[in-house]
């Protein structure tokens, strides 16, 4: 579904990403994990097509096509969907409006027929109940005067109306307590599905206890420097970053020290 | 402002005076001003409060004065509806009372209502003081054309304690013809008297027109008035309104203002509080775009004590277009207790757009809370993303943050039929 290779990319002309290859298929669960700096959140923006991001070199080809040459809104009609770590506040617009707009932007591109107000109420109605979240923030702003843990489920509320192919959450566990988190990780594993595949990009291993990934990716000074299976995570916690920074120069030696 | 009367506009404006009106006062101030008119001219943009709007290219048109035809130009007195609104209506065309558009049958128990071109048959000893009165300040020129020129207006009295319940529809409409018109409101809400009124400008056709509107509006001691003034008129008009607001003890006025249509249009709006406790509250938008230049000039007097203002104001810029703001906030001596607010924040939506708002604060009161505030800026592009991310493309994403950084100004508008709908013209006046 989505194939990674050899990506750079700069940020205010300074080079994070430094020959990054990944390839994600359908219906699995990767889980990204690296010091600050390592470059986890500037590939989550590389691939919804942040302005200010420029690749130098490399490909992405997501379901065959070139992902890199996608508008934002292309890409997320062609099912590409990001958690934000800091979901943006908008005043003034509602949460509900906000979503439907967007679903059915996706639905007009996709040449799928738009939901009437009561077909969309019907769907979300569904949602909450899966995602077990109170309707309470529906009817506000988008985003505005909700706690840190609110931000995050509203993210994963929205993947669920909107039913990507693949979803990049950028560290939507952090800032969370532990039944803010459990909740977060519950509506993930309810929308696991053979259709689609999941970019967890997380700077602890608290959020695999609850999602269990199918691989695990260390991302240190811009590339994936080791690739395994759950048990990568359970070093990386025992040990910190500094073990494997040991064996790849690339990483910066104090980087686990930042953590 | 050299030999002003050889400025085609002045010449032109100049040129046919009303016919005597058989009111002795009337008629000596309609030559006063006229006289001011032909002295003073236009003022340049050396004056304080035309400084960013220039007059020159106005100043080189010629229009005739008033509209022979004004009784028979074609407009649909349904296209003038609105939702939310219904009942008494008032409506000039081209400056001319149009009783066939109008509804005023059946007038609620305490308000009168009638045609100033009525009203100047009648007792005209109640409209003297506002009549009668010389503009003589630089500056003042379209009021002064005004006072010199109107033969047709709004007279409204609501009578003491009188509460009026369905809002007072007030339309003006420029229709068709290249012309120049003018119009004079004189509006008062008796002791404890509640009013809401709904201001229209529109048009039929892009003429170009000059249009002049005064309006003083009288609030005695715990009056309440509602005011919505919607600007819509078309491409060709170029609109000059004085509102003058005057607020007695406890009389409180909210004005939600929505600034869409016109060429250049300008709109003075003042309020004096004049009695202890009086409030005033301003909302309003302005929108300018193509090559449209929209510029409000608002003055808040506080003249009594534990007055209150509060004004918020949003600007929008699009393609050539400018807007321009200017706020002052005069706090007077002896007004202790004042509580004054203001804000304006703009967007400009194109690099060619411009929009100068100037915030200005006079105190010279004690124990005076005060605050102003203004901004220009850009969509924050954090915003614009994550409505992108989620699949909406650039262009609705940008209406979207736009109207909504709108309607937070117009969300205290009581009338929510009315409300949606300004919020649905707003949203049609954004890029597609």
């Amino acid at each position: 579904m989505l194939k990674i290779e050899n990506l750079h990319a700069r940020v205010e002309g300074k080079e994070i990403l430094k020959g990054l290859s990944l390839e994600v298929n359908a219906g699995e669960v990767h889980a990204i994990m690296g010091p600050n700096g390592a470059g986890k959140s500037t590939l989550g923006n590389v691939l919804s097509g942040r302005d200010g991001y420029e690749v130098t070199a490399g490909s992405v080809t997501y379901n065959g096509i070139d992902l890199l040459a996608l508008a934002p809104e292309a890409r997320a009609a062609a099912g590409v969907f990001l958690a934000f770590q800091y979901p943006v506040e908008i005043p003034g617009v509602n949460n509900t409006y906000f979503l439907r707009a967007a679903l059915n932007a996706q639905r007009k591109v996709r040449g799928e027929k738009e939901l009437d107000s009561m077909q969309f109420l019907k769907l979300v109605r569904e949602k909450l109940k899966v995602m077990q979240i109170s309707d309470e923030l529906l009817h506000r702003a988008v985003n505005e005067g909700f706690s840190g843990g609110e931000k995050k489920r509203n993210e994963i509320f929205q993947m669920a109306v909107l039913e990507p192919q693949l979803a990049i959450l950028d560290e939507t566990d952090s800032g969370l307590d532990i039944d803010a988190l459990k909740q977060v990780a519950q509506g993930v594993n309810t929308l696991r599905s053979p259709e689609r595949a999941f970019l967890m990009i997380t700077h602890y291993q608290r959020l695999l206890d609850y999602v269990v990934p199918d691989f695990v990716h260390v991302l240190a000074g811009g590339r994936i420097v080791e690739s395994g299976d759950r048990s990568l995570a359970l070093k990386l916690e025992a040990h910190g970053y500094a073990g494997i920074g040991a064996s790849h120069p690339a990483v910066p030696h104090q980087a686990g020290a930042q953590a | 402002m050299n030999q002003p009367a050889s400025l085609p506009l002045v010449a032109s404006l100049l040129d046919a005076p009303l016919p005597p009106s058989g009111i002795a006062w009337l008629d000596a101030a309609r030559q006063e001003n006229r006289a001011a008119f032909a002295i003073g001219g236009l003022p340049d943009t050396r004056v304080e409060a035309w400084k960013y709007t220039a007059l020159r290219g106005l100043g080189q048109r010629r229009f005739t004065q008033g509209d022979a035809a004004a009784q028979t130009r074609a407009v649909e007195a349904s296209t003038l509806a609105l939702p939310g609104v219904s009942g008494v209506r008032l409506v000039f065309v081209n400056g001319a009372f149009r009783a066939d558009l109008s509804a005023v049958d059946s007038l609620p128990a305490g308000l009168s209502l009638q045609p100033l071109s009525q009203a100047l048959r009648g007792d005209v000893e109640p409209l003297r003081f506002a009549l009668s009165r010389h503009y003589r300040d630089i500056g003042d020129a379209f009021a002064q054309i005004n006072a010199a020129s109107a033969g047709d207006g709004v007279v409204l009295r609501v009578a003491a304690h009188a509460r009026i319940d369905q809002p007072v529809q007030l339309v003006f409409v420029g229709a068709e013809a290249e012309l120049a018109w003018h119009v004079r409101n004189v509006i008062e809400l008796g002791e404890g008297a509640e009013l809401s009124l709904v201001e229209q400008h529109a048009s039929r056709g892009d003429a170009a027109q000059l249009a002049t509107v005064v309006s003083d509006i009288e609030l005695r001691d715990g009056a309440q008035l509602h005011h919505v003034m919607l600007q819509d008129a078309a491409a060709g008009t170029n609109l000059i309104r004085r509102s003058s607001l005057r607020l007695h003890a406890r009389a409180q006025a909210a004005l939600h203002v929505l600034e869409l249509g016109g060429a250049l249009v300008r709109h003075d709006l003042r309020a004096e509080l004049i009695g202890d406790g009086a409030r005033v509250h301003t909302r309003g938008v302005f929108m300018p775009h193509g090559r449209q230049h929209i510029d409000t000039q608002l003055a808040i007097r506080h003249q009594a004590l534990d007055t209150t203002s509060t004004s918020h104001w949003r600007g929008v810029a699009n393609d050539r277009a400018r807007g321009v703001f200017r706020g002052a906030i005069v706090v007077a001596p002896g007004a202790d207790g004042s509580d004054a607010n203001l804000t304006n924040k703009n967007l400009l939506l194109s690099p060619s757009a411009e929009i100068d708002t100037k915030p200005e604060l006079e105190i010279y009161a004690d124990e005076v809370q005060a605050a102003h505030g203004a901004t220009v800026g850009q969509l924050d592009e954090r915003s614009l993303f994550y409505l992108r991310s989620r699949g909406i493309p650039l262009a609705e994403a940008r209406a979207l943050l736009t109207a909504a950084f709108c309607r937070a100004v117009l969300d205290d508008l009581p009338n929510v039929a009315l409300r949606e709908h300004l919020s649905t013209l707003l949203v049609a006046q954004l890029p597609a």
